[in-house]
């Protein structure tokens, strides 16, 4: 397994470790509904060094990334941030990740932890395919350390030790700067659904910033935050986990991210994927909460009139509103808030309702 | 650290405990240092009075936000009473495992296997050569 430049630090707080896409991963430090309290009340910071990160840059990066990603990056301005999927050529989807523009000709791309390789044998693939010699691609993800700090006091501990004006800093924007006098790079974004930054710098010094905004961070509350809060923080923002929710024979518009799917570019799948929005799709990802006791989990069944019609992806007990929730494929016909369904439970049949996402939304 | 295992009580590898009540029943449920292991218990699923159970087999689900752990009886017989309590506040077992966190009352066929469950001194040896 590997380990992150944090891992000794996970260990001297008493984080209980777990394997996560080949990496040894705090799944919590004391309780995860703490943990998860804590990031929506006050902060909480988060070790996600092990990401991947892919440096694309050179006369011909946007063409590459442009056939690459299902997001149309034509008019994206520098230090604008965007989701975007990579999918197939079938449109099924091969990674969710995030594209920052960092400068002219010069973007890096942030990958899920068990994607990185995949993703970078797939870009490099395409970039053969086009002949794009003039698009130089760098798997900087052993280079960079990366840590989120989220929660509705993140701006503020982090403007102890960051220059430049974090507070003017929107959504989705990222900024080149030092943290701790060390060059950085901050963006207004995560995947808890608060407010917060993800926070890069090199690997060799990410323990620094760790150390640091740990200490600036404790009058504040700023607690460490494991995996296991960080998925059930995702889950009730109704944010999708590769894996789960997605892998290759899932397409974006059966899943919640036609939004990022802009047919009128091309790029691969493009095709495929035109054709099944022009058709409909048959199954689609769908928020529920089970009305009845239990708490359904990845793989469990959904059933309608005693016949099985999914499957859960990820389910949980949601802290915040006290209930079991979960997201789950279905036939299109039960995709309405609303709709009445169960989840075998154990041999039981448990009564779900299907519900709006997503299940909870920060007041801003 | 684990609340220290009471002396007045059987233990099971698996980390459940078993106290005699008199008249041939028992109280069980889990050990402090098994509540640690889990935290945040959000959801106890409970058997049904007058299941028949077999020792060492399923009898109870706990389910933490993370994970979904079965509960094994400690003795076989017939469950007489269960904690309803821990339907509404499951959170009982993460604060009091020992007491008003207890689980299920078996009325026992055979006394002999609570007889041949381990002391607290060698449960407390267990846990120490296999602390998870």
């Amino acid at each position: 397994m590997k380990k992150t430049p944090l891992y000794e630090r996970h260990l001297a707080l008493g984080a209980t470790m777990t394997e996560f896409g080949g990496w040894a991963m705090p799944v919590q430090y004391t309780s995860v509904i703490d943990e998860h309290r804590n990031t929506r009340t006050l902060a909480g910071l988060f070790d996600v060094c092990h990401m991947g990160e892919i440096d694309v840059r050179g006369p011909q990066a946007l063409e590459l990334l442009q056939w690459v990603m299902s997001r149309d990056l034509a008019r994206q301005q520098i230090g604008e941030m965007k989701l975007s999927a990579i999918t197939t050529e079938k449109g099924g989807i091969i990674d969710d990740v995030t594209v920052y523009k960092r400068g002219d000709e010069q973007y890096m791309v942030v990958t899920n932890a068990a994607t990185r390789e995949g993703d970078l044998a797939w870009i490099l693939k395409a970039k053969e395919a086009r002949g794009l010699d003039k698009a130089v691609v760098t798997d900087c993800s052993d280079t960079l350390g990366k840590v989120d700090i989220q929660g509705p006091l993140a701006q503020k501990i982090l403007e102890e030790i960051v220059e430049g004006d974090l507070a003017a800093l929107r959504f989705y924007h990222a900024m080149d700067t030092r943290v701790a006098g060390m060059h950085a790079l901050v963006s207004r974004s995560g995947y808890t659904g608060e407010d917060g930054f993800e926070v890069y710098t090199e690997a060799g010094r990410i323990g620094e910033i760790w150390d640091l905004l740990m200490s600036i961070g404790d009058p504040h509350g700023l607690k460490p935050a494991g995996l296991g809060a960080r998925d059930t923080l995702r889950l009730e923002a109704g944010m999708m986990l590769f894996g789960h929710e997605m892998c290759q024979t899932v397409t974006p518009y059966e899943v919640i991210y036609g939004w990022i799917t802009d047919l009128d570019k091309e790029f691969i799948g493009r095709d495929a994927l035109k054709k099944q929005k022009e058709e409909g799709v048959r199954r689609k990802l769908v928020g529920f909460e089970i009305v009845d006791r239990g708490i359904a989990r990845h793989g469990y069944r959904v059933l309608a009139g005693g016949e099985k019609i999914g499957e859960v992806t990820s389910g949980t007990f949601s802290p915040t509103l006290g209930k079991a929730i979960g997201l789950a494929f279905v036939p299109v016909q039960y995709k309405e808030p609303g709709t009445e369904l169960e989840v075998e439970i154990r041999n039981q049949r448990a009564k779900a309702k299907v519900v709006a996402l997503p299940f909870y939304r920060r007041r801003k | 650290m684990a609340k220290p295992s009471p002396h007045d009580r059987k233990y099971t590898k698996e980390h459940e405990w078993a106290k005699a009540d008199g008249a041939g029943t028992i109280t069980m449920g889990i050990t402090d240092h098994a509540q640690e292991l889990l935290t945040d218990v959000v959801y106890v699923e409970l058997p049904a009075v007058g299941r028949k159970v077999t020792q060492a087999q399923p009898i109870a689900v706990v389910e933490s936000v993370k994970s979904v752990s079965d509960i094994f009886a400690p003795v076989s017989g017939e469950v007489v009473e269960v904690n309803q309590a821990l339907e509404a506040t499951p959170e009982l077992v993460n604060k009091d495992a020992f007491g008003e966190g207890w689980i299920a009352r078996i009325r026992m066929e055979s006394p002999a296997e609570l007889d041949g469950l381990m002391t607290a001194e060698q449960y407390e040896e267990h846990i120490k050569s296999n602390p998870h």
